[in-house]
């Protein structure tokens, strides 16, 4: 097979105060170029984690990367020297952070972080470009996540924005020197339902047209009935069970996932765990 | 625009500390001591004298004039005659507050510029060496006084190895009228005089130095408290995520939202600055506002005290003011919300 990302056997041990714990058991999971594939698993499963891993974001220690290998485009990026991890991160793969509130350093404008991020992006990809070009991408880019005034959002400190604007900064950012993947842990969950739920369909149609291939991690069904072709469950650090998102949905197969769903009607009504509808 | 309004409050309120400032001082010197005339005159004064001095310094009329008097004065920048050399305290301090300013302004510089790189390496070296090089340090500086460290100086960097002067502005060889600023830094840059410059770096480095110490150890701990706190932040984790080269994000990312604090403190440490500056002053024969002040303090010249005490105030009020502006340039959050 030859998918965008494969994740293969990853296991994942934490050390914290001399004491080992496995987080994660032999994870695998693959994300076709161009497919939005979902990440489901309660609180502590192990999903960020996962993405960490991906992203090579893990610190270690204390995280360990004990077995495993994590394929990106054909090549084992566990096997890659740091600065070659670096030179994938913001370029081939990108993730839209959970958080938008604590996500955007509060003392740069949004036009001096997005800028930074180019310039370095482009750097890494041994492109250059003038200021005033970092410029006009940066408003191409926010126009791209439907910000209706580009200049003046760019100008702006994050504080002077609202969550669902800095929210989609962050979708922005993301963007900026177009990826192949992108990685979205629990965007918007930290917004209400229904700006959540204008992010979900913005993200979802960005991916669409752009033909980006997604991977998002969420705990909520609703989201990845929304967003999502392809479905890996996980629990206590295993990929439990996994299959196409109607098939899932029609006919789980583990305890595990018939409790998540059986949870979800429950929760439904008003509350941020509902189905989401745009 | 929204500077503009944070920038006039912070103003307003500093003249609302100056005004409190006034009275406090006027209190503790027309109030509570006494008669400041049978004060400066001396227990063999006769009553005649003293009643002289009295209407002199408008003392015989009532508390509320005394202060409008007194208030009168300051806004005219006057602050009335000293009781002992009858020479007006203005002209007395100005000579001597350019040379503290001077100290003080440096020590600042000092205690900044490798007091928050200090703790920049500590915190960037959590827990290896570094850090506990600088943690040392921070503590032995806070625990030495000023005066114990000024002595030490002198010792060691001036009879001992000889590298330093160990007292004055300048050497006394050296002809030089500082009259743009008062600065001999800056006035000698004016007017060309490197040799001046020079020599007054040299005279200057020691007792900033033991000033400094303090201070600098301070900026170290609170840099490095508030970088660690910083760097724990999600938006640093999202700066690695999007690529920021490391050094980028220990510069810039962390460093700025990390420099609040200790800007905060430099500006609360500064009263401590000019309570130790005199003592500095005192053993490096520093020709300052701290051997005029201790002279009035000890002779009892009511006037002169508050004089030295007032532009003290203005000289604490000011520096805050500056820092409060510099405050809300390094962190947008203070200047659009006017608090963090
Ligand atoms: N830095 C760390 N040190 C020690 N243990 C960690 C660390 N990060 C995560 N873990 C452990 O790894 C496990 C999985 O955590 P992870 O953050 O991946 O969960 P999650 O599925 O993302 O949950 P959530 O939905 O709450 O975000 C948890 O049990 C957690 O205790
Ligand atoms: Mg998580």
């Amino acid at each position: 097979m030859s998918a965008l990302l494969s994740v293969r056997d990853l296991s994942v041990d934490f050390t914290t105060y001399g004491q080992t714990h496995q987080v994660l058991h032999g994870v695998s999971l693959d994300v076709p170029a161009h497919a939005q594939i979902a990440l489901v698993g309660e609180s502590g499963s192990g999903k960020t984690v996962t993405m960490k891993a991906i992203m090579g974001l893990l610190r270690q220690p204390p995280a360990h990367i004990r077995s495993g290998q994590i394929f990106y485009d054909g090549r084992d990026l566990l096997t890659l020297a740091d600065n070659e991890r670096l030179a994938l991160r913001g370029t081939a793969m990108s993730m839209v952070f959970q958080d938008p509130m604590s996500s955007l350093n509060p003392v740069f404008t949004i036009a001096d972080q997005m800028g930074t991020i180019l310039k370095y992006a482009d750097r890494r990809l041994g492109r250059s470009r003038s200021a005033r070009d970092r410029m006009a991408r940066v408003h191409e880019v926010l126009a791209q996540v439907r910000m209706r005034d580009p200049e003046r959002i760019s100008a702006s400190y994050p504080i002077m924005l609202s969550g669902g604007m800095r929210q989609r900064v962050l979708i922005a950012m993301a963007l900026l020197s177009e990826p192949a993947l992108l990685i979205a842990d629990e965007p918007g969950t930290a917004l209400d339902v229904t700006t959540q739920a204008q992010i979900l369909r913005l993200l979802k149609d960005l991916v669409t047209q752009r033909g980006l291939a997604l991977l998002m991690i969420t705990h909520n069904l609703g989201v990845v009935r929304e967003t999502s072709s392809y479905v890996y469950v996980m629990n206590k650090g295993r990929v439990v069970e996994q299959a196409e998102t109607a098939t899932l949905f029609a006919n789980p197969q583990s305890d595990y996932t018939k409790s998540l769903i059986a949870a979800v009607p429950r929760l439904t009504g008003g509350t941020r765990y509902g189905t989401v509808t745009p | 625009m929204e500077f503009l309004s944070f920038l006039i409050k912070r103003v307003l309120w500093s003249v609302l500390v100056l005004v409190g400032l006034s009275m406090v001082i006027f209190v503790i010197a027309r109030v509570v001591p006494g008669d400041p005339a049978r004060m400066a005159l001396g227990p063999r004064a006769t009553p005649e004298q003293v009643a002289t001095m009295q209407a002199e310094l408008g003392l015989d009329q009532p508390i509320l004039q005394q202060y409008a008097l007194f208030i009168e004065g300051l806004t005219r920048g006057d602050l009335g005659k000293s009781l002992l050399t009858e020479r007006p305290v203005n002209d007395d301090i100005r000579e001597t507050f350019a040379a503290t300013f001077e100290l003080v302004l440096c020590t600042m510089i000092l205690a900044m510029g490798f007091g928050v790189p200090l703790g920049m390496i500590a915190a960037y070296w959590k827990d290896k060496w570094p850090d506990t090089a600088v943690r040392f340090f921070a503590i032995f500086a806070a625990v030495t006084p000023s005066f114990f460290l000024a002595l030490l100086l002198q010792i060691l960097a001036g009879y001992v190895l000889h590298l330093l002067p160990t007292t004055g502005r300048l050497p006394n060889s050296m002809e030089f009228e500082a009259s743009w600023t008062g600065l001999l830094l800056i006035d000698s840059l004016i007017s060309g005089r490197l040799d001046v410059f020079g020599e007054a770096l040299r005279h200057l480095l020691l007792p900033a130095l033991a000033l400094a110490a303090a201070t600098m150890g301070q900026m170290a701990r609170l840099t490095r408290a508030s970088m660690i706190d910083v760097s724990r932040q999600d938006y640093i984790e999202a700066a690695r995520a999007f690529g920021i080269p490391e050094w980028l994000r220990v510069t810039k990312y962390m460093l700025r939202p990390s420099f609040v604090p200790p800007l905060t403190i430099m500006g609360l440490e500064f009263a401590s600055l000019i309570g130790g500056a005199f003592v500095v002053e005192m053993v490096f024969a520093w020709p300052g506002m701290a051997a005029y002040g201790i002279r009035t303090i000890l002779q009892k010249d009511l006037n002169a005290v508050m004089g030295v005490v007032m532009v003290s105030g203005v000289f604490f009020v000011l520096v805050n003011l500056a820092i409060d502006v510099l405050v809300g340039f390094v962190d947008p959050r203070v200047r659009i919300r006017g608090r963090r």
